[in-house]
């Protein structure tokens, strides 16, 4: 395994189910259904497997992995093997009991979502309405010692609120939080034009993320992830393609990224049928774009071709339908009008410039999970 | 040196784990969201944040440990460090 890296982290998506409804699920599109999930045994092998190569945190999400029955049985295998586990969660179905027994078995951290500050926000980014449930949860995962960290995807919908969505932050305990800008994928992309905020909206919250992290040192850890279409150049996206981390999706297919499962035109392998060591160093779909070989230009002659990798594989497909071309973020991609039209659109002051949005144009995930077999 | 900072008996936070990485053969700080590459010093220093051991007590045995003297200052400006990051806390 001369110089090739290894992954410091697994995401483990147990399970599609998730009583949410998020119209920027990062989820793929269509969802498995449980009959197709992994099972117990399947799992610890992934796990195990996991360890050897090199992972040395273990993320536990979904949908929703408190769907699982079997989620300390699996916690209890990484603290075995050493391996520090986070539960990433929305807080519903979180009880004391469940707090208490994975615990019991290991866990080490928890992260909670929220959708904004109020239940009406929750409502109306996640079609749901269990606001209270996720005050409770906070309670609980403090009350069993875990340290609390928050995470809140942030849009033309929510980006005026910052300063309340810190201030719930604050209110119930947490160590750290996530303020992570949404991404354009899957169901996000879809609703793109009601959740890409105007620049003037972006430059106001960066204004009162910079104000309040300052405020907050040493009491509570803010972090800020870019909102990579208002950037010159495209984010290092995990690392680079298969550098960092490894995702294996609830029916055991492996990818480089959590939403790599969009790039149809590429096949993912499986820990059903293969060890997760031959998938990581040798299947063609980790190799295909690992490294700066497979770089056409503009990045194979950029100099900044080892600071982001390209920027985005998935993103690159998702706007192109070519998962090998340039990041279309960048400034310099022929395809960075793609991005540049809708950065156009969410500045128009027809659209409403000041980062009014429309919620009932909306689209919510739902069914939660399709029919989808693999 | 100031005596009370000295008595002070530091810990490992609940939320860090201490591990000897052998896929790698380095020492780690593990967190949420964050792995901590430890040197040689840093992990010995870190090891002996029980909750029992005072700094005095802490600095004692790393010098017993690495046939050393003087480390008070090292030991103390590192635990400074990790208890601003969160790594440690003092009771």
């Amino acid at each position: 395994m001369t110089g090739m890296p290894q992954p410091f982290g697994l995401l483990a998506e147990v399970t599609h189910q998730c009583p949410l409804h998020c119209v920027y699920c990062s989820n793929p599109v269509e969802l498995y259904e449980r009959s197709s999930e992994l099972g117990t045994d399947d799992w610890l092998r992934a796990i195990r497997q996991a360890a050897e190569l090199g992972v040395l945190q273990v993320h536990f999400s979904g949908g929703e992995p408190l769907v699982r029955g079997d989620l300390e049985t699996l916690v209890a295998e990484c603290r075995g093997l050493g391996l520090y586990t986070n539960l990433i969660t929305s807080g519903l179905g979180l009880t004391e009991s469940r707090a208490e027994s994975l615990v019991s078995a290991g866990l080490n951290s928890a992260q909670l979502s929220i959708q904004g500050d109020t239940a009406e926000s929750t409502n109306l980014v996640a079609a749901s309405k269990r606001f209270d449930k996720k005050e409770a949860a906070a309670r609980i995962i403090r009350d069993a010692g875990l340290p609390l960290n928050m995470n809140v995807v942030l849009h033309r919908v929510n980006l005026d609120r910052l300063d309340a969505i810190i201030d719930v932050c604050v209110e119930w305990g947490a160590e750290r939080l996530e303020l992570a800008n949404t991404q354009y994928y899957g169901w996000a992309l879809r609703n793109r034009e009601q959740l890409l905020p105007s620049k003037t909206q972006l430059d106001e919250a960066v204004g009162v993320y910079e104000r309040r992290k300052a405020e907050l040192e040493g009491r509570m850890e803010l972090l800020w992830i870019l909102p990579d279409y208002y950037e010159p150049y495209p984010k290092p996206c995990m690392g680079g393609w298969a550098q960092t981390a490894l995702t294996v999706a609830p029916d055991g297919r492996v990818y480089p990224c959590p939403v790599a499962e969009e790039i149809t035109t590429m096949e993912f392998p499986s820990v059903r049928d293969h060890d997760l060591e031959w998938i990581w160093a040798d299947s063609p779909a980790f190799q295909a774009y690992r490294g700066t070989d497979w770089m056409p230009d503009p990045c194979r002659s950029c100099s900044r071709k080892e600071l982001d990798f390209g920027g985005c594989r998935c993103q690159a497909f998702a706007l192109t339908g070519d998962a090998g071309r340039t990041d279309p973020v960048c400034i310099h991609s022929p395809d960075h009008h793609l991005v540049q039209d809708a950065l156009d659109r969410a500045n128009d002051g027809a659209n409403g410039a000041d980062g009014d949005a429309d919620g009932e144009k909306l689209v919510y995930r739902r069914p939660t999970v399709s029919a989808r077999r693999s | 040196m100031d005596e009370s900072e000295l008595a002070a008996v530091p810990k490992l936070a609940g939320k860090a784990m201490l591990r000897h990485d052998n896929v790698r053969d380095v020492e780690l700080l593990l967190l949420p969201e964050r792995v901590v590459l430890l040197n040689k010093s840093g992990a010995a220093i870190l090891g002996l944040c029980d909750g029992n051991r005072t700094v005095q007590q802490v600095v004692e045995q790393l010098e017993r440990d690495f046939e050393a003297t003087d480390l008070v200052n090292d030991v103390m400006t590192f635990l400074k460090d990790a208890r601003g990051r969160g790594w440690v806390v003092v009771t």
